[in-house]
């Protein structure tokens, strides 16, 4: 506005905000802001095939070979928390991402943007997590690279992985292919690592700790598809919680869908922490859980195959795909009233009272 | 989760409900004051579960809604101040100025910090004892005390660096300025619980003397709301109009003593705008000039910014019970969360937003 003469800013209308738009920080938070950097910058100049899709990794084929190709950046503060660190979430992450997309999990690459003063004793306790979550999950870093920036650039330290993974053969997963009549399933208890977060920056202290659920759902996503081939769309809703991913299956396919409430698996010390804080479970977001859309007949196959795993053993069926209110994620109450749930702005922020 | 799962229980809340539409021999037109409470009966669906039997219209208790357009404008243009960091709770950030909100100010390079208490906005001014720390006070009596509390520990602590930016609002001259309209329809009130844990009960027996409409001191839970909407039907169908509480576990009669001592030592009433509505005489909180080095006001002499809400906003007519969101227009096609017209749309706890955020499912547009 500063450039602008006195008069005309008089007589601009008050709102809608003017096109001065900078980065917020609500762009990364993976809601409709984040849609909307897509949709005017992303696209526009990158736009492809097989970006256009918008999954949450790229499936291209290499002589008959569908690879799957995903990539992730890590900025979590702090860098330590309870249940992981910033080094296992970078590999959990983006091998999760290739398993969304019913790919088996190859390689891995690690990109290192460290902060200038950073104890070198961090980095190693960070890359030491790396080395045991990619062995424990059986995906090799390859390749990497790292790139130091001056003091103040940087938040001490930042990773990007990027995946590699093969798809299984007759698989096709997609957040478009969600049709009515579908079961929606979830592999066990929402908002752990959100509110792990939340406790240690915030230096809050609850009866019972709440641990971040980072894990690599690799092995999960296996047991599943073994177990059905009736899996419409896999997802793990991480930024953004379960109502952001869901508004996006939604949306995607065109359909709405009906939650119920009471069959949300949310732990105790997640609902309490949220109560206090003033937040909603539903946009908190997950690290080791996933969203699964399955055709109705095979329900009972799925819910069962997630629970036998150790990282699905609260798995639930959370709710159904509908043709009615298309687009629209509507919640059963346990009072039996409907509400909607909608994707958030940016950031849940906490309210006054 | 104990002592809130009780107050969420589905056979408990549809009993009430069903208790509600028994007794109710006309739709009684009841209004929450409270945005918290208007934000449950959105979330929990009480209007679908009562049905025709009363007819629940919002009121102005949005705090963060009722903001004047100014006051934003003048903590905007304080973030945006090099040397003073602006201090805020998180649901001030997205409310929009006249050009701009907290966020992109922040982007832009302002210093914007979210807190939960007025105290860590305190402790922030002696940590950085070269910068300006203001504190975003808003609120209904609720938040007051706090606000007052760290005024008081600043004093005490000898702290030159910090102020509150102030923007308190009273709720019973708010009941009064309804009750007083030719055009009211409200005949019963649910007046907020945690108000009332601060203020107790007194000042609404005047109210209902003078205006005969029943008061119920309600909660927050779904079951509270529904136990005072019950409450609030007996009373009406009886003839009866009296404050009543239903707020036992938390509300007394004579309130929190220490807490109205503590915001009377910082504050006094003054005449109060409120976003949407207007002036309310008596309806606010000001800092006593005895403490007028920690009013941001006065602190940095902000000169009244002149500010116009859009005139297709009928924020007054919602915030006022006369007409509900859905009967506007410019509801969920010009008027969103993301792009507000006027006041109930800025906070989730605003009348607008909470329908627009948990009911436009139910309403065709």
């Amino acid at each position: 506005m500063s450039d602008e003469p006195k008069e005309l800013a008089a007589f601009s209308c008050p709102l809608p905000l003017p096109a001065r738009e900078r980065i917020l920080l609500g762009h990364g938070s993976g809601g409709k802001l984040s849609a909307d950097l897509l949709k005017d910058v992303f696209l526009p100049a990158l736009g492809n095939p097989v970006l256009n899709l918008l999954e949450d990794q790229a499936i291209v084929s290499l002589n008959g070979i569908r690879l799957a190709i995903t990539t992730d950046s890590f900025v979590v503060k702090p860098l330590f928390f309870r249940g992981g660190d910033i080094g296992s979430l970078a590999v959990h992450g983006t091998i999760n991402d290739l398993a969304m997309g019913g790919a088996e999990p190859l390689w891995l690459s690690a990109a290192f943007i460290l902060e200038e003063g950073l104890p070198t004793e961090t980095l190693r306790r960070v890359v030491a997590s790396m080395h045991q979550a990619a062995a424990e999950a059986g995906v090799p870093i390859v390749t990497g690279d790292t790139k130091v920036v001056e003091k103040g650039s940087a938040d001490g330290l930042f990773i990007n992985t990027t995946g590699i993974g093969r798809v299984r053969d007759g698989i096709s997963l997609s957040a478009s292919q969600a049709q009515p009549g579908d079961a929606i399933l979830v592999s066990g208890f929402l908002g752990d690592h959100g509110i792990a977060i939340l406790a240690e920056r915030e230096g809050l202290q609850f009866e019972t700790q709440v641990q971040s659920d980072s894990a690599a759902l690799h092995t999960l996503v296996a047991r599943l598809l073994e177990a059905t081939r009736e899996v419409r769309c896999l997802r793990d809703p991480t930024r953004g919680g379960l109502s952001s991913t869901l508004n996006e299956i939604s949306a995607s396919s065109s359909v709405g869908m009906e939650l119920n409430e009471t069959s949300i698996p949310v732990r105790e010390e997640v609902r309490g922490a949220c109560e206090m804080l003033g937040l909603d479970p539903m946009y908190v977001a997950n690290e080791g859980k996933l969203v699964a859309v399955v055709a109705a007949s095979a329900a009972q196959t799925a819910l069962h195959a997630l629970r036998v795993h150790p990282l699905g053993k609260n798995a639930a069926i959370i709710g159904h795909v509908t043709a009615d209110h298309p687009r629209m994620v509507v919640m059963r109450t346990p009072l039996g009233t409907t509400r909607i749930v909608d994707m958030l702005a940016g950031d849940q922020l906490p309210r006054i009272c | 989760m104990k002592y809130l799962d009780e107050y969420r229980d589905a056979n408990i809340a549809r009993g009430l409900a069903a208790e509600i539409r028994r007794r109710s021999t006309r739709p009684w037109v009841l209004m929450e004051i409270c945005g918290g409470q208007t934000h449950t009966l959105m979330r929990y669906g009480i209007d679908e579960l009562l049905g025709e039997s009363v007819q629940l219209v919002h009121g102005p208790g949005c705090p963060v809604c009722v903001t004047p357009l100014e006051t934003i404008d003048r903590a905007l243009a304080l973030a945006a101040l090099p040397g003073v960091t602006l201090v805020s709770y998180g649901d001030m950030l997205r409310v929009p100025g006249s050009n701009t909100d907290l966020f992109h100010v922040k982007a832009e390079g302002g210093d914007v910090r979210v807190v939960y208490s007025p105290t860590d906005a305190v402790k922030l001014a002696r940590l950085q004892p070269g910068r300006k720390v203001v504190f975003f006070a808003v609120g209904f009596e609720t938040t007051a005390p706090a606000h007052a509390m760290a005024v008081l520990q600043a004093a005490r602590l000898g702290l030159h660096n910090f102020s509150i930016l102030a923007s308190h609002v009273l709720v019973p001259p708010a009941i009064r300025t309804l009750l007083s309209s030719p055009r009211n329809r409200v005949q019963g009130f649910i007046a907020p619980g945690h108000v009332c844990t601060i203020v107790g009960c007194r000042e609404y027996e005047d109210l209902v003397r003078e205006f005969h409409a029943p008061i119920v001191v309600g909660g927050f839970e779904p079951v509270d709301i529904l136990e005072a909407i019950r409450m609030l039907v007996v009373q009406l169908e009886e003839g009866r109009a009296e404050v009543e509480n239903q707020y036992v576990r938390s509300v007394q009669y004579q309130g929190n003593r220490l807490a109205q001592e503590t915001v009377a030592r910082v504050f006094e009433v003054a005449d109060r705008k409120w976003r949407g509505i207007g002036s309310i005489p008596v309806s606010g909180l000001r800092v006593k000039d005895e403490f007028a080095a920690f009013d941001a006001e006065r602190v940095f002499e902000l000169s009244s910014v002149c500010a116009e809400e859009p005139a297709e906003c009928i924020s007054a007519e919602v915030l006022l019970g006369h007409k509900k969101p859905t009967d506007c227009p410019a509801f969920a096609t010009r008027c969103t969360p993301d792009k507000p017209l006027g006041a109930p749309m800025v906070s989730s706890e605003g009348a607008c937003a909470a329908y627009y955020q948990y009911r436009r499912h139910l309403v065709t547009l």
